[in-house]
């Protein structure tokens, strides 16, 4: 019984197999979308880049430095659009409240992760919105609604996605 | 389940400053981003170097990816012709006969056109072709409504410029990088068109509603003039856009507004094609900068005074 798992634990890993693996997976939900071949008529693809930052923090909430959120961040601004500066600002204020909610309840299970992520892709999006239409660009309010419902909605299966990650990545 | 404590450093001193200065770093990142974001803000060409590197790294992927869509996105349309071939065939021949004779008629007032502009030593040849490209990705998931283009300042394209399809208008030319442009779209907010119907030349603003539609108002009547079907062109005012490019149909009222559907829809149009301003020295008369800085109160006070 234990033979079968040789295979799978104490495994030698390298530093960028640990630590890359996170950074990467984050780097590449931000690059998802500007690959992408679609001329959109509204803001609808859901911020993936964020999505996989946050379910990489509700798995392990020790994983990310609290400073990763500005260079995560710019990477994000530089590939999606958005006006420079607006994710390093937003990132790193939702891992520092993610950070203080994590010392106010210490208990967690899957509905509070959940929760907690979709209150966190509610404050980005709608300051995403916020920060565009500062900028005078963009539409109304209400057009970024469906791509909150969905970031949220599919927030579990990127949990589920960072899980499978998780295992492949650690020892 | 309890997650581990690195966060509660107890009573190791060398522990308690580390994460102290993580805190520290953090607020500092948190600050250089708002100021960033300020300065982005107020100009929004900046960090183009930045953006231009980004884009530069996503081209090759979009554009092969966008080959490839192409061709996949039409079938339905493809299916649903090949469906209503008979029908659609007898109904083609009619058109087509019906309109030979405006053809006819139209070739016979353009010969006119040019002998009367002639006369009047008006000569507008020049078409103002810069380079023509393809749209190959989008910022979907932001709320500004950004096209990318596959060519960039090593073909002649530079922000500013007006980007039109055969159907019509696309937008105007945000940012460029080497070999990549982003394109504000017609159904952005932030992009103000003075236009005029087709019909009868009432002259009108549009502006995008980011929701793939825009609003066109009328600039001197208090009544919205505009009726659903409507089409509405450039109007050559301002001196961004070249005059009588096609720019949308208006498909309902809504109060002192007409709202339109673009005739370009940015989504299907294969081919675009980059032109030179109209009239540069119109376009920015104020300032020594390009046309594209401010874009919503650059175009409106424009047309405010157009009329």
């Amino acid at each position: 019984m234990i033979r079968r798992y040789d295979s799978r634990i104490g495994r030698r890993r390298t530093w960028l197999h640990l630590w890359g693996t996170p950074v990467l997976s984050v780097m590449f939900g931000s690059i998802l979308v500007p690959i992408l071949p679609i001329v959109a008529q509204s803001p609808f693809m859901p911020p993936f880049g964020l999505m996989i930052l946050i379910a990489w923090r509700v798995l392990r909430p020790e994983i990310w430095p609290l400073w990763i959120g500005f260079p995560l961040g710019l990477f994000d601004d530089v590939m999606s659009g958005q006006p420079i500066g607006s994710a390093p600002l937003i990132w790193t204020l939702i891992l520092l409240a993610l950070d203080i909610e994590g010392q106010r309840h210490f208990w967690r299970d899957y509905w509070h992760g959940w929760i907690i992520a979709a209150l966190a892709l509610a404050f980005a999006v709608i300051a995403d919105w916020l920060i565009v239409h500062m900028a005078g660009q963009g539409g109304r309010i209400n057009l970024v609604m469906p791509q909150l419902v969905l970031a949220i909605g599919l927030f579990p299966f990127v949990v589920r996605l960072c899980a499978v990650l998780d295992r492949w990545r650690l020892p | 389940m309890a997650p581990p404590s690195s966060r509660r450093p107890g009573y190791d001193r060398k522990a308690q400053y580390g994460l102290f200065a993580t805190y520290v770093i953090a607020i500092i990142g948190a600050i250089v981003g708002l100021l960033l974001l300020i300065i982005s803000i107020a100009d929004p060409t900046g960090f183009n170097a930045l953006r231009a590197a980004g884009n530069e790294i996503t081209r090759p992927i979009a554009a092969s990816l966008r080959a490839l869509v192409v061709g996949i996105g039409n079938i339905d349309e493809e299916i649903a012709a090949y469906i209503k071939a008979g029908s659609q065939n007898a109904a083609l021949r009619r058109q087509v006969d019906a309109n030979r004779t405006k053809l006819i008629e139209a070739d016979a007032i353009r010969q006119e056109n040019i002998r009367l502009k002639s006369l009047l030593q008006l000569t507008e040849a020049d078409s103002g072709t810069v380079s023509a490209g393809h749209l190959i990705s989008s910022t979907a998931s932001s709320a500004a409504r950004v096209a990318r283009l596959d060519i960039g300042s090593l073909r002649g394209v530079q922000a500013g410029m007006p980007v039109r399809a055969p159907e019509g208008l696309v937008g105007r030319v945000l940012r460029v990088g080497p070999n990549t442009a982003d394109v504000l779209l017609l159904i952005d907010e932030g992009n103000v068109v003075p236009v005029r119907r087709i019909s009868d030349n009432i002259p009108g603003i549009s502006s995008g509603r980011g929701d793939g539609t825009v609003e066109i108002r009328a600039l001197n009547t208090e009544r919205n003039p505009f009726k659903p079907g409507d089409i509405v062109v450039t109007s050559g005012i301002g001196g961004i856009y070249r005059p009588n490019i096609p720019v949308a149909i208006v498909a309902r009222l809504d109060g002192d507004r007409a709202i339109a559907i673009p005739l370009a829809n940015p989504g299907r149009v294969e081919l675009i094609v980059v032109q030179r301003p109209f009239r540069p020295d119109e376009a920015a008369p104020r300032k020594a900068t390009p046309p594209d800085e401010a874009p919503a109160d650059n175009g409106s006070a424009e047309n405010a005074s157009a009329p």
